[in-house]
């Protein structure tokens, strides 16, 4: 595995991120590496911080301290600054300088996607829009072009693509359908489907088997691979169905209370003390 | 799949009604001694089409509320009206502290267009004067949400309306005395006053229509529906917005435009909260999200207000006795009523945030009846034009 790690691409990799709310660190020094081609679970109890994580990646929020790089360039570096130099309480205040802010759009532009732990679809357009939307990003025309309708052949190929995609997805006969009207299962692939049309290299999915039962989580798995393959993506995933993370992920970050508290391959995780600590409590 | 008429039938049906109307409009034109009112009413009905349309693609398609379009229809209105007034009227309307030099020697160099150009000009002229005020207000007020949009745009208009009657401007706006003298819609030979604001409204709402269903126009929904999610998928949220806010001000604009050649003289308390109200109005009695339902609506609260309803302001007497409660301004008690009642039972609008379409309009009667018998136990559905 180290050897096979060695050569490959670092497509992720975030250093001593840190993120503090107040007097809340959410997250706290996660330093951890996403390789190309991985499939990489971040797991740990609830409240542990791994959608703020997911929120710092993708930009919706600015790291306090630390910094994030993708395919080796900075999209988000921070150190304490103003009020926050005072409440920090971590370390390595001064190991970071810049200050790089990427705002979400930009680095879905970079080829990351993701998708909501609480489904966030655009409800009242139909199947088909959603995905359709998603391909706006990659628009060449601009809006006088675009108004016009002078873009036909792009707008032709963006609709082939949605509905290519919603053929793999398995949603084709639905895409005039209301994405709100779609049961639950559907709407997280659907979802999916979305973050694939704005044409991802790094896919993260946060929490997508959840409220799902035992045999939709079986289908998820297989599906998830099968994207991964057919995409060449890379997909960093916060999940807490553990069949899901054991069975499908190269390597496991486990963090609790926003420190990472372990590392390694699901059958390390799996006999780890600290995570099982974390997961069960510690016997007294 | 949703049951409608082949591309081919709703074309030929568009194509149709877009022939009959122009020669209705052509028609009416021609016989404004008797039907003065009607024609009026049908001109403000679609000068306000645009502006509500306008609205409707900030409101209803980007999610963005905002109250600022009395202010962007008086920017339309004044430059519209500077810019048009006959060279030979403007020191008669400027009587007070004349007209600045630059200007009048501008509209000078101006005259030698002829008038049709002229007006187009103006109105384009008066649209990106209003797209560059949006593009600056734009800037710091649309990162804030909801309500407070709405509150910040609300203070530009009253800001707008304040600095265009204000004495510093005299010069150039008249200050407080306004403006007269603009001339109506007319082709040069006393025709027009129909065929002109329905062009101008045509070309606008389809241009609107054109963007809507592009790409941009899609991002733009996605930004209502999620704005989060939209950022994620790679819309970059304040350059959306902010376009959707200049175009949607560039269209008010020329609205406003269109109003001051309607009404001839403007003057500054015109363009007060009032107006942007009764945009907000057609806008949602027509259905937030629906184009079709914004015209509809323009058309039928300015028929409502300005006509239909005139009886109830005349006071009435049979047989010696005297109606009660018919007098002046009884017309807005009932038409406020109708509003309350549109509002309760069509709660999304006439027409929701779905469009008018051929087959749900020539259907409609059927269904309804149908509906009516206890057989069918499906609810009928909410809008008239539903599809």
């Amino acid at each position: 595995m180290n050897k096979q790690e060695a050569n490959r691409k670092i497509v992720l990799q975030t250093e001593d991120l840190t993120m503090q709310f107040g007097g809340v660190v959410a997250v706290d020094h996660l330093t951890a590496s996403v390789y190309e081609g991985e499939i990489v679970a971040l797991i740990g109890p609830n409240g542990a911080g791994k959608t703020t994580a997911f929120n710092v990646i993708t930009g919706v929020y600015t790291p306090t301290n630390g910094r994030v790089r993708l395919f080796g360039d900075v999209i988000a570096e921070n150190k304490p600054r103003g009020k926050m130099k005072e409440l920090y309480k971590g370390e390595d205040a001064d190991a970071y300088s810049n200050r790089i802010v990427l705002k979400p759009h930009q680095i879905t532009k970079l080829r990351v996607a993701r998708t909501f732990q609480n489904i966030r679809l655009f409800k009242a357009l139909s199947v088909f829009e959603n995905v359709l939307i998603a391909h706006h990003t990659n628009l060449k025309a601009g809006v006088l072009r675009a108004a016009f309708h002078l873009n036909g052949h792009e707008e032709k190929m963006m609709a082939e693509r949605s509905m290519e995609l919603l053929r793999i997805v398995g949603l084709d006969h639905l895409a005039d359908e209301i994405s709100n009207n779609l049961p639950y299962g559907m709407q997280r692939r659907l979802e999916i489907a979305r973050a694939l049309a704005t044409e991802p290299k790094l896919l993260l999915l946060d929490e997508p088997a959840a409220g799902m039962n035992p045999q939709e989580t079986l289908d998820l798995m297989d599906f998830i691979g099968e994207i991964k393959d057919q995409f060449k993506l890379t997909i960093f995933m916060i999940e807490h169905h553990m069949n899901l993370v054991m069975g499908i992920s190269d390597r496991i970050y486990v963090i609790d209370f926003g420190k990472q508290i372990a590392v390694g391959t699901p059958a390390e995780i799996q006999n780890n003390e600290a995570v099982i600590n974390a997961y069960l409590g510690v016997a007294e | 799949m949703k049951k409608d008429f082949s591309k081919a039938t709703r074309l030929i049906l568009s194509l149709m009604a877009m022939v009959g109307i122009f020669f209705l409009l052509f028609w009416l034109e021609g016989q404004k001694s008797q039907y003065g009112m009607l024609i009026s009413v049908m001109q403000k009905g679609v000068i306000l089409s645009i502006a509500a349309v306008s609205m409707n693609l900030l409101t209803g398609f980007t999610g963005l509320f905002s109250l600022g379009q009395a202010g962007f229809m008086a920017i339309g209105a004044y430059v519209t009206g500077i810019l048009t007034i006959p060279v030979d009227r403007v020191d008669s309307v400027y009587y007070v502290n004349g007209m600045s030099e630059g200007l009048k020697s501008f509209k000078e160099t101006l005259a030698v267009l002829p008038s049709p150009v002229l007006v187009a000009l103006a109105l384009i002229a008066g649209g990106l004067v209003a797209a560059i005020f949006a593009g600056l207000v734009g800037i710091p007020v649309l990162r804030l949400k909801s309500d407070y949009l709405a509150i910040a745009t609300l203070g530009f208009a009253e800001i707008i309306r304040a600095v265009i009657a204000s004495p510093q401007l005299d010069k150039i706006t008249n200050g407080s005395y306004g403006i007269k003298a603009i001339p109506g819609f007319d082709l040069g030979n006393g025709r027009g006053m129909l065929l002109i604001p329905f062009g101008v409204a045509f070309l606008c709402i389809g241009l609107i229509v054109l963007l809507i269903k592009s790409s941009y126009g899609r991002a733009f929904k996605a930004i209502r529906e999620d704005d989060i999610a939209a950022e994620a998928m790679g819309i970059g949220l304040f350059k959306h917005k902010q376009l959707s806010f200049i175009i949607s001000s560039f269209f008010t604009a020329i609205s406003g435009g269109l109003l001051a050649m309607f009404m001839r003289s403007i003057e500054s308390r015109a363009f007060q909260i009032i107006l942007t109200y009764d945009i907000l109005l057609i806008v949602v009695i027509g259905g937030i999200g629906s184009i079709t339902g914004s015209v509809v609506g323009a058309f039928l609260v300015t028929f409502a207000k300005e006509w239909w309803l005139r009886f109830f302001d005349t006071p009435l007497t049979i047989n010696g006795v005297q109606i009660p409660l018919l007098r002046q301004g009884f017309r807005m008690v009932v038409f406020s009523v109708l509003l309350m009642a549109i509002v309760l039972f069509y709660r999304k609008g006439l027409l929701g945030n779905t469009e008018f379409s051929w087959y749900g309009f020539l259907t409609w009667p059927s269904r309804f009846f149908k509906r009516k018998k206890p057989v069918s136990a499906t609810p009928g559905e909410g809008g008239a034009g539903d599809e």
